[in-house]
């Protein structure tokens, strides 16, 4: 996919200005934060399970190795086969190899973020495999040539008017405005391509190493009709979902649904181990798991392991003002949100991607919502630092932030540039007690009134008051 | 004056934005201190937190104003000063030095030590100290109260300014929708992103005009002069003013952006 | 390069950097025993204390959390009672079709209520157009409403998914609190081999793709009724 992230800024810009955007924006809240609240309310033990979900984690990620050998020989026990790939390409690569295989014309795609980070779509398109989302939200999107601004509900910018307009063009229908006319239109029109397709290739929520299995979890069932239907079952994934036995599974189960969408667990919840066995008359007869890194292995011990901690719950940008304020696709790559400003500038660099973990206030909220309690705010400001260890930053606030640092340093100096600027201030400001327009401030008082200050420093008065308390 | 303090003494921690621009906030807060006992100081050696430079990645600098700090703060039994955000950055210092440097022991040392002024009061010298002094104080007028993001989610304040304010006669605190949502402030952030701030500050002043408070009340005057601006840039009528004016009764003084006031006149 | 080499090379590099950057000591005899320790073990991590309930209660909050998940209930005092209850709630719905799974239990049922009404009954995989599935389940999860399906010879899995509404008979003997026990049971019975597909259903299909409102039937069953035996 492009990378558009180093024009954050313009792309944030676009985006409020955006009415159709902030309007479907706006069904942020009641979607997701509010179910969230309620359903962590009827789960007194909850926050006891984020503390085991962060803890399991960081076990998984101290043994990762192991637990991703014995999930390789699970997967082998069982009829299938585990395909390791390093980068992007070399996963799209695999993939379009098993696809030719079976001589595939059409796959068929239940919802998975992995495929959106190495762009198998247009590759697949690009070597004469036609893939065909049946995600909702995702199918909209192929159809509109748009891609996911959220990692669950991918079409959440969108308003039923533009659906209701994308499927009149594609679908050959009469133009509804009902969502549920609507649904069962795409319903019809994948029904023959589930049944068409060649292959069937999903993401995984998590990797079973005891057993071999991989789980989706969806509430459409279009995942389960991917996989079962085609004679192949590619399962793309990547490094840090295997989870050790299915009681750990299912501690994470229990903090995704209701950390998502607020649900108590999502509609269906599908363990999938290895092929077709002798005598059942439907599933598929390969079974592929494709593991891939895409830099995943290298933050195994850096400052960024805490963020393979993630389960990609959508928590995060849903509680996120930030996100909340310009969308999805103004972060300019396929992860928003704080979980994206943390692990896009790890796979596509930090001097593409240092916009995004700048474009947080530290407000916490994400941190305090996170089903496994990733620290994102301490994660965005390490890239802070690599940043400026780099001189990456803009040189205004090198220089600002440098000149700065000189006063704070030195006590002396800083006291009476303060009761100056203080001063000069309050002039600024005359009679009204706010200043309209600050020189080298437009940033600030472009949007809004800067308040006077009081006049002069608290040491200075402070000093005053001390000095005529001694003499009286 | 009260009498001479039995009390722990105290260093205060001025914080640049009181001291730069509020300092009848840090007065307010010398004078909630020694109403409660204590006896306060203000270390000379205090500049600023060194929040700007840890949030833009500088550690070094970062690590050179925490050593200055611990320097001025030390010997005092406790450090405490007008905002949850700077004194949370007191509480971030151990994670700037290595554990085998001297002064990492001193910086879990001072986190130990060092408290936002209502947690302060509230949760170390104890709700009812203030009791006599609070119920003196009037303040006829509805309220609404932002919880600014440090404070409540690193430093846990959320009902301790609430309790004492309720002790005031004749304030309504009127709970504003998303109270727990972040202002756009951020430091740096409302100058890099300025747009992305003011769609933040302005669903913030939405909700602030929507309870339709008289005084907008918060514990950090970072968030308190980015959503005073924007309400005085809207015209909307709602005062804002840190909440140790309140509990100090030093409304006299003009809320924040408000009409003149020159401190260096009084003095 | 063939795919092969790709794949071998990709392993062991991503393999090499996990092993560096936990810093892996000569030794890992102690990480590998922490593994087979956990893999043996198979602890429970913290249950909720909601499903932790005497049986009875268990079955009442199973029945609560189907109707908060908008699956429907049919409860019947026996099997021999599920024909009759297909053929009403098929008519009722003016459908003529049942694709079955063939399970014993199933098969040996005296299916003469479906006759009367002149529904069809077929046992054989789904297709697309189907209108309704019946099929057996293998436990039912009260913690949130939960039924959970095995795939098999006699139960294919796409009965599940394809057709429009989906019957489910769960013998009330079945049910237990929490998933734990699910997989408990499954283990019991299937040994060290998972069924190939472990189904955890939870009411009927639906999306909120469309500007986050709820719509039920997306492309699983737009019902889910739940035939429940009092055995």
């Amino acid at each position: 996919m492009e990378i558009n992230t180093p024009f954050f800024k313009q792309r944030a810009h676009d985006a409020l200005k955006d009415e159709n955007l902030q309007k479907a924006l706006g069904n942020l809240k009641a979607g997701f934060p509010e179910k969230r609240a309620i359903a962590v309310e009827r789960m007194p033990e909850f926050e006891e399970l984020r503390n085991q979900g962060r803890d399991l984690k960081n076990h998984i990620l101290e043994h990762l190795d192991l637990y991703l050998e014995q999930f390789e020989s699970k997967v082998i026990e069982n009829g299938g086969q585990v395909h390791w790939a390093r980068t992007s390409e070399d996963a799209n690569r695999i993939i379009l190899d098993l696809c030719k295989q079976v001589d595939a014309k059409t796959v068929t795609k239940g919802k998975s973020m992995v495929t959106e980070e190495i762009g198998l779509n247009d590759f697949l398109e690009a070597n004469g495999v036609q893939p065909v989302e049946t995600d909702l939200g995702e199918y909209i999107l192929q159809l509109r040539g748009d891609h996911p601004s959220h990692i669950i509900a991918p079409a959440i910018h969108l308003n039923l008017e533009d659906v209701s307009e994308t499927f009149h063009k594609h679908h050959n229908r009469p133009k509804s405005d009902d969502p549920a006319v609507l649904m069962q239109e795409a319903r019809e029109v994948l029904r023959d391509k589930f049944v068409a397709a060649d292959v069937g290739i999903t993401g995984a929520n998590f990797c079973v190493a005891e057993t071999g299995s991989t789980i989706i979890v969806t509430n459409e069932g279009n995942g389960d009709l991917t996989q079962t239907l085609p004679k192949t079952h590619i399962v793309v994934t990547s490094i840090e979902k295997v989870v050790p036995t299915l009681e750990d599974m299912t501690l994470f189960l229990r903090l995704l649904a209701r950390s998502a969408t607020g649900q108590e667990f999502t509609v269906y919840n599908t363990l999938s181990t290895g092929s077709r066995r002798e005598g059942d008359q439907d599933g598929p007869e390969n079974f592929h798991v494709v593991l891939v890194d895409n830099g995943r292995s290298e933050m195994v011990g850096s400052e960024f392991q805490d963020m393979l901690r993630c389960i990609r719950c959508s928590a995060c940008m849903n509680h996120c003002p930030v996100y909340g304020a310009v969308g999805g696709h103004s972060y300019g790559w396929v992860y928003p949100g704080p979980m994206g400003s943390v692990l896009t500038p790890q796979m596509i660099g930090i001097e593409k991607g240092g916009m995004l973990p700048n474009a947080s206030t530290f407000c916490g909220k994400c941190e305090s919502v996170c089903p496994v309690k990733i620290p994102l705010p301490k994660l965005m400001r390490h890239w802070r630092e690599d940043e400026f260890q780099k001189h990456l930053q803009p040189k205004a606030a090198r220089y600002g932030l440098a000149g700065w640092a000189f006063l704070a340093k030195r006590p002396t100096l800083y006291k009476p540039y303060t009761r100056m600027a203080s001063w000069f201030m309050k002039r600024l400001a005359g009679k009204k007690g706010r200043i309209k327009k600050l020189p080298l401030a437009g940033g600030w008082t472009d949007w809004r009134d800067m308040p006077a200050p009081q006049g002069t420093t608290f040491m200075q008065a402070w000093k005053e008051q001390q000095k005529a308390g001694e003499q009286p | 004056m009260p009498n001479t303090p039995s009390g722990p003494r105290v260093g205060l921690f001025v914080t640049c934005l009181a001291d730069m621009f509020r300092p009848s906030v840090a007065f307010a807060t010398v004078k909630l201190l020694e109403q409660a006992g204590c006896s306060v100081e203000v270390p000379e050696r205090q500049t600023c937190c060194g929040q700007p430079a840890f949030n833009s990645g500088d550690r070094k600098t970062t690590a050179d104003i925490a050593r200055q700090t611990i320097d001025a703060f030390d010997g005092y039994e406790y450090v405490v000063g007008p905002s949850g955000s700077c004194i949370g950055m007191l509480h971030y210092y151990p994670e700037v030095f290595d554990p085998a440097d001297s002064y990492y022991q001193r910086a879990l040392d001072l986190k130990s030590r060092s408290f936002e002024i209502t947690s302060f009061l509230f949760d170390v010298i104890g709700a009812d100290v203030l009791q006599d002094q609070l119920k003196q104080l009037q303040f006829n007028h509805k309220v609404t109260y932002h919880d600014s993001c440090s404070g409540l989610r690193q430093m846990g304040i959320k009902q301790q300014p609430r309790q004492l304010l309720q002790q005031v006669q004749g304030i309504e605190l009127e709970e504003m929708e998303e109270a727990e949502t972040c202002c756009g402030f951020g430091g740096t952030f409302c100058v890099k992103y300025p747009e992305i701030s003011n769609r933040m500050v302005s669903n913030k002043t939405d909700y602030i005009s929507n309870t339709g408070a008289h005084t907008l009340l918060g514990g950090d005057l970072g968030c308190l002069l980015n959503m005073a601006g924007k309400l005085k840039r809207e015209g909307k009528q709602v005062e804002a003013r840190h909440v140790v004016e309140i509990l100090a009764g030093m409304t006299d003084i003009p809320a924040i952006g408000e009409a003149d006031y020159d401190l260096a006149q009084q003095l | 390069m063939s795919a092969e080499n790709t794949t071998a090379m990709s392993r062991a590099a991503i393999l090499g950097n996990i092993r560096s950057g936990l810093n892996r000591s000569q030794d890992d005899s102690q990480r590998q025993q922490a593994v087979s320790n956990r893999l043996a073990a198979k602890a429970d991590n913290l249950i909720p204390a909601r499903a932790q309930l005497p049986f009875a209660e268990q079955v009442e909050l199973f029945k609560a959390m189907i109707h908060e998940a908008l699956a429907e209930l049919i409860e019947l005092d026996s099997l021999d009672q599920v024909p009759q209850a297909c053929a009403d709630w098929l008519s009722s719905q003016g459908i003529k079709q049942l694709i079955s799974a063939s399970d014993s239990e199933l098969s040996t049922l005296d299916w003469n209520p479906l006759e009367q009404q002149q529904i069809l009954r077929t046992e054989r995989v789904a297709q697309a157009g189907d209108i309704a599935s019946l099929t057996s389940s293998f436990a039912g999860i009260a913690e949130t409403g939960t039924v959970m399906l095995h795939s098999g010879p006699q139960s294919p899995t796409t009965l599940n998914f394809l057709p429009d509404n989906h019957l489910v008979i769960l013998r009330r003997s079945t049910i237990v609190g929490v998933y734990e026990e699910a997989w408990k049971k499954t283990r019991e019975k299937y040994g060290n081999t998972m069924p190939r597909t472990v189904n955890m259903i939870t009411g009927p299909s639906r999306s909120a793709d469309i500007e986050q409102k709820l719509q039920m039937g997306a492309h699983g069953p737009k019902n889910l009724v739940i035939l429940m035996i009092n055995d």
